[in-house]
């Protein structure tokens, strides 16, 4: 065990994960002489050569597309997208081809490629550094999504991402790849797939979250204090997600809070709440309320404070979901 | 390092017109090698025009017909040998033929049924591509991945005129050059994108000039001469294999076909010129030139065309003969490990329709 802030833990998963298989190739812009722009693959072109660490053109198709060929030569790829909304250009591989190609072969073909990226606002950015587009993945057949929110399990997370034999999009709370050092197992460590966690228990409420929001939903549990038990549920993994976890909480609490970051309409939250409709509807004792990002451009970062959901914005839910 | 210069204008070509224009020959091809080419755009050319009869019974969907686009095919996939990989656009559809593929599988991917859906691994052949041009990345891809793995592996990505104007043959071109992939790109120029004449498609001279961004050779090719396309295309692999790095070839032809079933060309091209393009198609040009040779004999060409024509036969009845698809593969390998609610939904799906 040592600690780790979560890039650091990111950057241990790839070590490690090339380490155990020699078929895992990371490719993207600027992941190898510079170690990416936020660092997360340092060292790994000095460990494994440039033919297995592999700077990339200016080219996010290109990188994706070149990345199915590269399955179908035997790699396992690990593509970096450099930021969230830079990933776009990609969207016509991954939709027509990176979703659908292990089908159009019935199987008989896998396509185990990892998608990873830094995502989310909070970091006083330029526009398009702070997307939240995990919708577009999730919504995508054929591609699992997973986002942690802690260091450990960014590397679980990662390591299962890579061992998948199905395509996988893991999206990397950027505003936390230096917040904070925690325990991260040495060596291989892999958080399964389709797992949620509780990342604090309660009785009163669930505020149910993933990657950055978990840590915003913590605040608010702590700040509501005796007013409330909050429970937090750290999804982890969008899809496959965790049905089983999220019923279990919420027929405990009754009470749900979702908290995403991204746009309200068509986000993971209104799956989640969809969810609870269709399987939980007995159980609740309220309304599910969202907490979100608003259906606007992500704004200019002198306001991105009043756009991120905040502390104050998901305690307000929770008054309002426990006076329902 | 070679110098990358503006492609020859003049279109290579082999095979004469049997009048002023004289036949050429290509080294190394014996009298075998020219019936085998015979044998193949006869078989490609027989399936494309029994295809379009069966789509008029209804027996197969609709279909993007390749008539007079064989020559490239055909030539292009002779210069490769068995580990390299094809990967085709929808125009290319039927280019596993050439690789034994039955032609019942084929016919069952425009049938809609899944057993039109190979394993690219047992044919070297790439699922067919619908979406125009992202084919070429992967290619690149799979050629640049089998050199890091010090594989001697040829990729040949086919796509037509229109694709060039997408973002994914520009990436992939770019990504090609700069990691020196034995990749051959393959353009069909049939000067047509449905409606949508060369002219309308690009300001470039010739398509072969924008090789010259990529810092990749080029080369222009007749594409109805099935003999010039095979030996541009031995070229192109050639350097490939010598770790010379990829080659964009402009195979120029005329569509002299509707884009597929569903398309109308009346509307917008000009009937007369297709009807010299179409006296001038390139198997009949293939097959005088065999005949003026002495390769060939009448006698012979009826008996492989009454071969690819009793091919096509047993391959429909096959195709046909299918058993009914089990809904379970609507769910079956979207994923490797499914989410639980997959089970879910085929369970309920079963119980609805009452299977």
């Amino acid at each position: 065990m040592a600690e780790r802030l979560l890039v650091e833990a990111v950057n241990d998963a790839l070590h490690v994960e090339m380490e155990r298989d020699s078929s895992v190739l990371v490719l993207g812009e600027d992941v190898g002489k510079l170690g990416g722009v936020f660092r997360a693959t340092v060292g790994l072109q000095e460990r494994f050569g440039a033919d297995r660490c592999v700077d990339t053109p200016l080219a996010e198709a290109g990188i994706l597309g070149t990345a199915v060929g590269l399955c179908m030569a035997g790699w396992r790829p690990v593509v970096e997208m450099q930021y969230d909304a830079f990933s776009y250009p990609a969207l016509d591989q991954l939709i027509n081809h990176v979703g659908r190609y292990r089908w159009r072969t019935r199987g008989m073909m896998s396509f185990p490629l990892t998608i990873r990226m830094p995502y989310g606002g909070g970091v006083r950015a330029p526009e398009l550094h702070d997307d939240s587009p995990e919708t577009y993945y999730v919504h995508t057949p054929g591609v699992k999504v997973a986002i942690p929110s802690t260091p450990a399990d960014a590397k679980g997370l990662l390591a299962a991402a890579i061992r998948d034999e199905d395509p996988v999009v893991v999206l990397e709370p950027k505003l936390h790849y230096r917040s904070a050092k925690e325990d991260v197992p040495d060596g291989e460590h892999v958080v399964p797939l389709g797992r949620s966690r509780i990342a604090r228990e309660g009785t009163d409420v669930t505020i149910v979250a993933y990657g950055a929001m978990v840590h915003v939903a913590l605040a608010a549990a702590e700040s509501l204090g005796h007013e409330a038990s909050c429970e937090v549920l750290d999804l982890r993994s969008l899809k496959p997600l965790d049905e089983d976890g999220l019923l279990a909480s919420v027929a405990k609490t009754g009470r749900v809070v979702v908290v995403q970051e991204a746009p309200r309409v068509c986000g993971f939250a209104a799956e989640v709440a969809a969810v609870l409709a269709e399987r939980a509807i007995f159980d609740l004792r309220g309304p599910v309320v969202r907490v979100t990002g608003y259906d606007v451009p992500y704004p200019y970062w002198q306001l991105e404070d009043a756009y991120m959901p905040s502390e104050s914005r998901v305690v307000d839910a929770v008054r309002r979901v426990l006076a329902a | 390092m070679s110098r990358v210069l503006p492609a020859e204008g003049d279109l290579r070509r082999v095979i004469g017109d049997g009048e002023s224009v004289p036949d050429g020959e290509v080294d190394g091809l014996g009298a075998d090698d020219l019936l085998s080419l015979y044998r193949n755009l006869v078989l490609l050319r027989t399936y494309d025009e029994r295809s379009v009869i069966y789509h008029r019974q209804g027996r197969i969907g609709t279909y993007a017909i390749f008539w007079n686009h064989e020559a490239m095919q055909a030539g292009s996939v002779f210069a490769l040998e068995d580990r390299d990989w094809i990967f085709p656009a929808y125009r290319e559809s039927a280019i596993g033929l050439l690789r034994g593929m039955p032609v019942a599988t084929v016919l069952s991917w425009w049938r809609g049924h899944p057993s039109g859906w190979w394993n690219p691994e047992e044919w070297g052949v790439a699922s067919i591509c619908v979406p125009i041009a992202t084919q070429i990345p992967h290619a690149v891809g799979f050629a640049w991945g089998s050199a890091l793995k010090g594989e001697d592996r040829v990729a040949l990505a086919l796509f037509g005129d229109g694709a060039t104007s997408e973002g994914s043959f520009h990436e992939g071109a770019t990504f090609a050059g700069v990691m020196k992939a034995p990749v051959v790109l393959f353009c069909n120029n049939n000067q047509w994108a449905i409606s949508t004449p060369l002219s309308e498609q690009t300001a470039a001279a010739t398509l072969a000039d924008k090789a010259i961004g990529y810092g990749m050779p080029s080369l222009r090719v007749d594409g109805g001469d099935v003999l010039a396309v095979y030996e541009a295309t031995r070229e192109a692999v050639e350097r490939a294999r010598a770790g010379g790095g990829p080659t964009f070839i402009e195979a120029v032809t005329y569509r002299a076909a509707p884009h597929a079933t569903a398309d109308d060309p009346s509307i917008y091209v000009d009937a007369e010129r297709v009807e010299e393009e179409r006296e001038n198609e390139c198997v009949g040009r293939y097959e005088r030139y065999l005949l003026r040779k002495g390769v060939l004999t009448d006698a012979l060409a009826l008996e492989i065309r009454g071969e690819a024509l009793e091919t096509l036969r047993a391959g429909i009845a096959q195709a046909e003969a299918e058993p009914p698809a089990n809904v379970s593969l609507v769910f079956d390998h979207a994923y490797a490990e499914p989410p639980p609610s997959q089970a879910h939904d085929l369970a309920e799906l079963r119980r609805i329709l009452g299977g």
